[in-house]
């Protein structure tokens, strides 16, 4: 077996070098700069590839992982009852929170007996995998297409309840990650997070 | 005779501010032209356009920081940039911008000083330009400054011979060595590149080395000397440096248009019977588009060719465009002799 035969082309656009001499209408390089400022031109009235940001934003897939929002119920109760099972599963340990007792006079802020006093996700840290989502078992945390805009300072980066939690007025919509099939994963009682 | 002093005076600061006006606006079009030969946009957030963005740059400029550095030559290193900004808009003073406008009894010339040694002239004046980056890189004291220095200095030297022999040969047609002869004498379609197409291309590809545009902006030379020359300037000294480039880049599109392109002429201006004053100012508006092609040209080839190297530079300028001008002009002038035109 011969070496050419033998070589791998992973595109086939390779091309054999050669040290031919270049015939005189090569050697005055004319026609190869016409032929290069015409591509150039070309490019000149494509189509552009940019993306005007905050104008135009450029679609991002139906089930994007981008920053969190933590839901609230249909009575606009805040679903998180901070069990710490996002915390734990973090691989970025990215989560931090700190419980407290609902009080009676609570019930309608609060779902559940416990409530994230603090709840807090260092977005440097994040890396969107989206594990707290379905570490979740109060379906409580989601992630959604929005972006983490840029800061200036290092500490912005640390939202709190204030930026996660979903505004009561203006619900954000996650039904996207939320297929039945979600939902039949996160009650499928064989699966170890529900036993 | 007050009124015609009066009026070279307006001509000069007109003249002037639209040399400055033209190459500012011909920094954005420089950076949207090359953002859209790279499928981009280009600037475009600052003003309708972009079109408040060399004001930007400008105030940007003036409120860098204005570093000197210790061992500099202090007296040079502040006249090199100035002598470069000088030198720039000296060149637009022979250039005819239009015929003549006549009001009343008088005429009035769009054109600054008819000297009868125009061409002449501006071959002094832009050798003279080197001095600006001469001094500018050796005043730096810095190694990257004086190797782009040096480099400019013997690439404009090498350059200005082919573009001086080229242009024997357009002086040799014309027989006349002011500006305005020789774009009077192209009147209708007549223009000098046809009947000197290799001259032309010379001349071209001289104004590029001479201006220190891509292919041969080695003595900038980002890649390989951190900024040439002007690696060492900050604040507007740096801008008038930058700016003086568009200024160049201006005044030697208008030399090609005049030379080459007829200036101010245009086919069957004659046939559309408009009045001599209105033909002068249609003709002011082609030879803008003229310089406007040529600019445009100017950008376009920076943004498709790669530098030369040094050596290459040397070897094109001295064994292939010097023989091929002095072979041009003796053609000429067999050719001349020959059909006595």
């Amino acid at each position: 077996m011969n070496q050419d035969s033998t070589k791998i082309s992973l595109t086939n656009r390779s091309k054999v070098v050669s040290n031919k001499k270049m015939s005189f209408l090569e050697s005055l390089y004319l026609p190869a700069i016409f032929k290069g400022m015409f591509i150039t031109m070309s490019h000149f009235f494509t189509k552009k590839a940019t993306v005007q940001y905050p104008e135009v934003k450029r679609p991002v897939s139906d089930i994007y992982r981008g920053m969190h929002v933590l839901k609230r119920d249909e009575e606009g109760r805040e679903r998180c009852t901070a069990c710490g099972l996002c915390a734990l599963s973090c691989p970025a340990e990215a989560i931090t929170m700190i419980a407290k007792e609902r009080l009676e006079s609570e019930k309608h802020l609060y779902r559940e007996e416990k409530y994230a006093a603090v709840y807090e996700i260092n977005m440097l840290r994040c890396i969107y995998c989206g594990d707290c989502e379905s570490a979740c078992p109060k379906e409580a945390i989601f992630l959604t297409d929005r972006f983490v805009p840029s800061e200036v300072a290092r500490d912005n980066f640390i939202y709190g309840k204030d930026v996660l939690l979903e505004p009561k007025d203006a619900p954000i919509d996650v039904s996207k990650r939320q297929t039945p099939e979600v939902l039949a994963f996160k009650k499928d009682k064989t699966q170890l997070h529900n036993k | 005779m007050d009124i015609q002093i009066l009026y070279k005076s307006g001509l000069i600061i007109v003249i002037l501010l639209l040399s400055l006006v033209i190459a500012m606006y011909a920094t954005l079009a420089e950076r949207k032209i090359a953002g859209f030969f790279q499928d981009r946009l280009g600037p475009n957030r600052a003003g309708i356009f972009g079109l408040l963005q060399p004001v930007a740059d400008g105030v940007k400029l003036f409120f860098k920081e204005e570093f000197m550095p210790a061992t500099a030559d202090k007296f040079l290193y502040v006249l090199g940039p100035s002598l470069t900004m000088l030198i720039a808009l000296l060149g637009s003073a022979v250039i005819p911008w239009g015929n003549t406008l006549v009001i009343g009894n008088n005429v009035f010339p769009l054109q600054v000083a008819d000297v009868n040694i125009g061409v002449l002239y501006v071959f002094a004046v832009t050798s003279i330009g080197v001095y600006g980056i001469m001094i500018g890189g050796w005043s730096s004291n810095n190694k990257y400054a004086l190797m782009g220095a040096v480099r400019a200095a013997s690439q404009m030297i090498s350059y200005e011979l082919a573009m001086g022999m080229a242009l024997i040969a357009i002086v040799m047609m014309s027989g006349s060595l002011s500006l305005h002869d020789i774009v009077a004498q192209q009147h209708g379609i007549h223009w000098n590149v046809w009947y000197q197409p290799i001259g032309f291309f010379v001349f071209v590809i001289c104004a590029f080395a001479e201006t220190n545009r891509t292919p041969f902006d080695l003595p900038e030379c980002d890649s390989e000397l951190i900024g040439g020359y002007h690696t060492e300037y900050s604040s507007m000294k740096l801008g008038f440096y930058l700016f003086s480039e568009y200024i160049n880049m201006f005044i030697s599109s208008a030399m090609i248009a005049s030379l080459y392109f007829g200036g101010y002429n245009f086919p069957f201006l004659h046939e559309l019977g408009m009045s001599h004053n209105w033909l002068t100012i249609v003709g002011t508006f082609v030879l803008f588009a003229k310089i406007g092609f040529f600019m445009f040209l100017f950008m376009w080839v920076r943004w498709t060719l790669p530098r030369f190297r040094y050596d290459q530079l040397m070897r094109f300028g001295w064994k292939v465009l010097l023989p091929l001008a002095i072979v041009n002009i003796v053609a000429t002038g067999v050719i001349y002799e020959l059909f006595k035109k």
